[in-house]
């Protein structure tokens, strides 16, 4: 496909720092600076986050610059194993923020699979989730004792092996969701999956009697983690002086950012698959996509079980990561917020999806609770703002004016899918269509 | 021997009959029509045959398994494909895409192999892309794989569902008004296309059309369906000159006339 001409002054301006010999200085130039940056001057603060979400930005400019694969793929590398790390060790903040990032990415990768490839809206995402968290929670705790005392909490080593098993298990509820309510769609679908959501955290609230299986509105506290294998090559090899809290972000943090890759390989290929096509074949048409020969049923319990298998799988490592969970964290507010990050970045895009998934995260646990330090620290200035506004109050408003404005100017999301923006936007001349054809009429 | 048969096909909603008791047997390699008034229960009978409803009474066995109470995915399988009235095309698709949609079920990578891509799968989606295009270069939208469907002029439009109903390697296609809405230059091509599919293709074809110059022209047998019922069955000199066929479409009092 040729990409569409520039449009706009702005585009003809960036051009060459896109494409070209050019871009790769400013690429060079832009990781060189943002990193050095970073790691001069790692202090939690107004100027470091400008900086990090600069450094964030710069991935995206890696990723739709027209430069080398090998130079993208090294810059990616570098940028996101070697400095991000290193950052996190002079600053456990940062690094933290990224490890969220990250688990939500996966998340909105996961619900796009059901959301933005087959089309079916699932408002209870986050129960996969929760199952995930849970199931760790439980089997590596003292609570595995309290429902069967015979039982012991199972060896931290186990972690690695309970993540495939939370695959697994998310996989499983997939499924057990899918198969009563894969004959609704629309509306009706999305009432239900809504629902389940609700019945998975209610059950997490509750089931604390008469068997104490999740130890109710407590939450499980005491989560295990995997030892630490790495840390004396941390430690002695490399020289850094770090203790375990801190080796344990850097553990999470390549940890999440692995499991990112291993969804987005999976992901982009399933999408580019015959199960890819007829996941869209769905979403466009279900009459006809059957007429084609595609199984409804089948199909649209794949694209739940895939999407809930990664939910599960990255619950684990959030309850392990937390060390605490509880009902709460698992409401229908956590799953309206991964389907705003899918909506935001483009539904069915995979780095529109990502790119949505990081500003969500980023604007909620950075971006936002800055403003009000930064507001805070003007009033103590003697600046005449009202001692009660706090913008991490107004985070829910803030979202919903950035999603209604998102719904008016770019309904198909930032980085759209292309066919998506095509859908969206039908007014938009068609790029490929041959110019004497687009005057027949059109079948209605 | 016959391709299909269905026997004794009805099928109600609430109180309106809108197929009743209709039998129709075809041979391979025909070329056959279904004609009738509006609202005289073809497609009805169409969506019957293809699964999308099931018949309140009566059996449809094709190509020798007895279809009626399978889902339409089972029977698109088996080699029954169809067109759609108002062409159904998955607009926001491109063209090829839309073909290789038509072989999902000679695709056969499983799960675990498109994950890891294997040189199985890579084969498979090169060959199956090479297919399509052959497909698309048989009905002349080849160089407009990479549009949008939705894009396309509505007569490309219906090549492309014909496309796609090719891809899935069919026995028999059902083809709904495949020229409807389309002008005489078009209805030539496509009458042109529709004899290709079963001289050249060797494919049974079953039509639903409005256009009686191109049902008399190129069907072997024509089938009229009347408020549910079939009334006649014949090539096109006796559908011609049967007055039960005149009276339904033109009124009482006209076949006297006209016979």
């Amino acid at each position: 496909m040729a990409t569409p001409p520039p449009t706009s002054a702005w585009e003809r301006i960036t051009a060459p720092l896109r494409s070209g010999p050019s871009a790769y200085s400013f690429l060079g130039l832009y990781a060189a600076v943002c990193s050095w940056l970073l790691l001069s001057n790692p202090r939690t603060g107004l100027r470091t986050d400008i900086v990090f979400v600069f450094f964030l930005l710069l991935m995206l400019f890696v990723f739709r610059a027209r430069v080398a694969r090998v130079f993208k793929i090294g810059l990616a590398v570098a940028l996101l194993a070697i400095v991000l790390p290193l950052f996190g060790t002079l600053n456990p903040y940062y690094i933290d923020v990224a490890t969220q990032a990250g688990i939500f990415v996966t998340l909105a990768l996961g619900l796009n699979v059901v959301v933005g490839f087959a089309g079916l809206l699932d408002l209870g995402y986050v129960a996969f989730f929760a199952v995930g968290a849970y199931l760790w929670g439980i089997f590596s705790t003292s609570q595995i004792t309290l429902i069967n005392p015979a039982a012991m909490p199972v060896s931290p080593l186990l972690f690695y092996l309970f993540i495939p098993l939370g695959l697994l298990v998310g996989c499983l509820f997939g499924v057990l969701l899918g198969l009563p309510v894969l004959r609704l769609r629309g509306d009706y679908l999305a009432i239900v999956t809504l629902g389940f959501g609700e019945v998975i955290r209610v059950l997490a609230n509750n089931l604390d009697k008469p068997v104490n299986i999740t130890n109710g509105s407590q939450g499980i506290r005491d989560i295990a983690r995997p030892p630490l294998f790495f840390a004396s090559f941390a430690r002695d090899t490399l020289g850094l002086k770090l203790n375990d809290n801190q080796l344990y972000q850097q553990f999470f943090y390549f940890l999440v950012l692995l499991i990112v890759l291993v969804v987005v390989v999976v992901v982009s290929r399933l999408k580019s698959s015959r199960i890819g096509r007829a996941w869209e074949a769905i979403r466009e048409d279900e009459t006809a996509a059957i007429a084609q020969g595609i199984p409804l049923v089948r199909m649209k319990l794949l694209a739940f079980a895939v999407g809930a298998s990664f939910a599960g799988a990255m619950g684990v490592v959030f309850a392990s990561k937390q060390l605490f969970i509880n009902p709460p964290t698992f409401d229908l507010l956590r799953s309206i917020n991964i389907l705003s990050m899918v909506i935001l970045g483009g539904m069915g895009s995979i780095p529109g999806v990502i790119l949505g998934a990081v500003l969500v995260t980023l604007l909620d646990l950075q971006i936002l609770p800055r403003i009000s330090t930064v507001l805070r620290e003007a009033q103590d200035a003697g600046f005449p703002i009202p001692e009660t506004f706090d913008p991490t109050q107004y985070q829910r408003l803030l979202f919903g004016l950035l999603l209604i404005l998102m719904m008016i100017f770019r309904p198909e999301g930032i980085l759209p899918d292309q066919r998506h923006s095509e859908e969206l936007h039908d007014d938009a001349p068609p790029p490929e269509a041959p110019a004497p054809a687009a005057a027949e009429p059109v079948a209605t | 021997m016959t391709l299909l048969d269905a026997k004794n096909i009805t099928k109600s909603f609430g109180g309106l009959t809108a197929v009743n008791d209709v039998t129709l047997t075809i041979e391979p390699g025909r070329i056959v029509s279904v004609i009738g008034p509006n609202g005289a229960g073809k497609t009805t009978f169409f969506n019957i045959l293809t699964g999308i409803y099931k018949p309140d009474q009566g059996t449809v066995m094709f190509d020798g398994k007895l279809i009626a109470g399978k889902r339409p995915d089972e029977i698109a399988a088996l080699g029954m494909r169809r067109t759609f009235q108002n062409i159904r095309l998955f607009g926001n698709m491109t063209v090829l895409e839309n073909v290789l949609i038509g072989m999902h079920t000679h695709l056969h990578a499983p799960f675990w192999q498109i994950i890891a891509r294997t040189g199985g799968v890579r084969r498979e989606e090169a060959k199956a892309r090479e297919r399509a295009r052959e497909r698309l270069r048989y009905v002349g939208l080849d160089d407009k794989r990479e549009a949008l469907a939705k894009n396309l002029p509505y007569g490309d439009q219906r090549r492309l569902e014909i496309a796609r109903a090719l891809a899935g390697e069919p026995k028999l296609i059902l083809l709904d008004e495949p020229t409807a809405g389309m002008n005489p230059n078009e209805t030539a091509e496509a009458t042109q296309l529709i004899r290709r599919l079963r001289d050249e293709l060797k494919l049974t074809v079953v039509l639903i059309e409005h256009d009686m110059r191109l049902v008399m022209a190129i069907s072997e047998r024509i089938s009229v369906l009347d408020y549910g019922t079939k009334i006649a069955e014949g090539d096109a000199a006796v559908i011609r000159s049967n007055p039960r066929v005149i009276e339904a479409y033109l009124g009482k009092g006209a076949a006297g006339t006209a016979a």
